[in-house]
């Protein structure tokens, strides 16, 4: 498809997803559809469809180790290994999934070919291309601690980390614009950055184009739905506020089950709450789903052991084999006869020579 | 070989920690905030804005209070229904809203809300 028709298609989705809840709520006052029934479903959703997937690629076989083998293999004693980036054992391969899982290294290797002209001469270059990682860590850990302080919505008592959270991440106290009435509640410095990093995740699709040539609907898509996310939960708490306390009950009785869908919240709070229960119900179908799939990057998680521990393939099926041994029994005889050398000798013979 | 054993360990963490909201909840009773109005509030019947703009913004309020009375010297406000009132969180809101615990604290404390009012401002002694 071609780029930009992939850009407007996904708009298109996106722009559907936030109208259904407009109408649906806004003019239609379907509450217990939108604050139970959808929210209910979606997170089943998400629940069912992750555990498939994981369990599915839990069958696969692992027939032999790919692990990349970014450092000296352990070899002899007086050369220096690198057990984190070629790891023998276990602990090696912790310690890299963890790097991998929380600092995303292999983003950190990142490299891009750029054409260049120097002096009017043509050039390929090959840039050290940092960027798509810090955007990366910037909105994975913003999203998380964004997740995190929702927390206080569904969850009586607040547990303490999400107030430290709050603290450290508003301590800016600052509002987000130099003029009255936008943004007492300090401004969290982890919508601003969730916002630009994610911006930045989509312009890279755009204007590199590289990655705009192999950008499908499928990249398009979430990165729009997380925007518009955004978009309507910042909207909520700096402009356009809707009675939180009424979003609290809502939100707990879900979690308790024995939900309510209280009158009176604005019809932005389930425009939040739709996207919101799009984007986990089509969390498994997607390649969001590398939030399972992570941790299970054989490049990664294998260790580099196949020069001493024998891994076999469970598809092998069961091969007839002759080995040299049956087929001296089978033939010793013969063998004998023609002169040809054997390793064991006939059993008779050494009966007769016994007799003699 | 199968790694099968070791994903569906991981599988059952990794779901049981995004289940844990459910968890939590289980175990404790949600009680929803009861703000209580005072005498002296329900006699008065009107704000200096409306129920719903006073639920969900009064901190813009009270923001735009601090800078235009702090920063330009504003004093007055004028309400809606061209009432003026004195621009002042312990004279004129609290002169009210004097059970700081029965109503401001109430959602603040459900909702883990936790205004900066009081590094400045006196914490109102309340008559019981």
């Amino acid at each position: 498809m071609n780029f930009v028709l992939s850009i407007l298609f996904s708009i298109f989705a996106v722009t559907v997803v936030i109208l259904i809840p407009w109408i649906g709520v806004g003019a239609l006052d379907l509450r217990v559809l939108f604050g139970i029934v959808i929210p209910y479903a979606a997170m089943a959703t998400f629940f069912v469809g992750i555990v498939v997937r994981v369990i599915g690629w839990s069958r696969s076989p692992v027939p032999f180790r790919i692990p990349t083998t970014a450092g000296q293999e352990w070899s002899f004693p007086w050369i220096k290994s690198n057990p984190i980036d070629n790891p023998k054992g276990t602990w090696g391969v912790v310690v890299r999934m963890i790097l991998e899982v929380l600092t995303f290294r292999s983003l950190f290797r990142n490299t891009r070919l750029e054409y260049r002209r120097i002096d009017g001469v043509p050039k390929i270059d090959y840039e050290w291309e940092k960027w798509l990682w810090i955007a990366a860590l910037l909105f994975h850990y913003s999203f998380f601690v964004i997740f995190l302080r929702h927390f206080r919505f569904f969850t009586e008592p607040v547990p303490a980390f999400v107030t430290l959270l709050q603290n450290l991440d508003g301590f800016m106290q600052m509002g987000a614009a130099p003029f009255n009435g936008f943004g007492l509640p300090g401004v969290y410095l982890t919508d601003m950055l969730l916002m630009a990093a994610v911006t930045w995740l989509l312009l890279r699709r755009i204007f590199y184009s590289q990655i705009r040539y192999v950008s499908l609907p499928s990249d398009y898509f979430p990165l729009f739905l997380i925007l518009a996310l955004g978009t309507s939960g910042m909207l909520m708490r700096y402009l356009l506020r809707v009675d939180v306390t009424k979003v609290k009950e809502l939100a707990i009785g879900l979690f308790k089950f024995s939900p309510v869908a209280p009158e009176g919240i604005g019809v932005l709070f389930y425009i939040h709450l739709f996207i919101l229960c799009v984007l986990i119900a089509y969390f498994p179908f997607s390649k969001l789903m590398h939030l399972a799939g992570v941790f299970l990057s054989p490049t990664r998680n294998l260790s580099n052991n196949s020069r001493f521990v024998r891994h076999v393939n469970p598809w092998n099926y069961p091969v007839k084999t002759h080995t040299y041994e049956e087929y001296e029994d089978e033939f010793r005889e013969h063998m004998i006869e023609a002169g040809i050398p054997v390793e064991k000798q006939a059993e008779p013979k050494a009966e007769t020579e016994e007799k003699e | 070989m199968y790694d099968g054993g070791k994903i569906v360990i991981g599988l059952i963490i990794g779901i049981g920690l995004f289940l844990s909201p459910f968890f939590y909840n289980a175990g404790t009773a949600a009680k929803a905030p009861d703000p209580q109005l005072t005498e002296k509030a329900k006699e008065a019947e009107v704000c200096v804005a409306n129920k719903e703009y006073m639920r969900e913004s009064h901190f813009s309020l009270l923001d735009e209070w601090r800078h235009t009375a702090v920063r330009d010297g504003e004093r007055y406000y004028t309400a809606a229904d061209g009432k003026k009132y004195y621009k002042s969180l312990q004279v004129t809101c609290l002169d009210c809203h004097s059970n700081k615990t029965n109503f401001c604290d109430q959602c603040h404390n459900y909702l883990d809300v936790d205004p900066y009012c009081w590094d400045c401002h006196i914490v109102p002694e309340e008559k019981k």
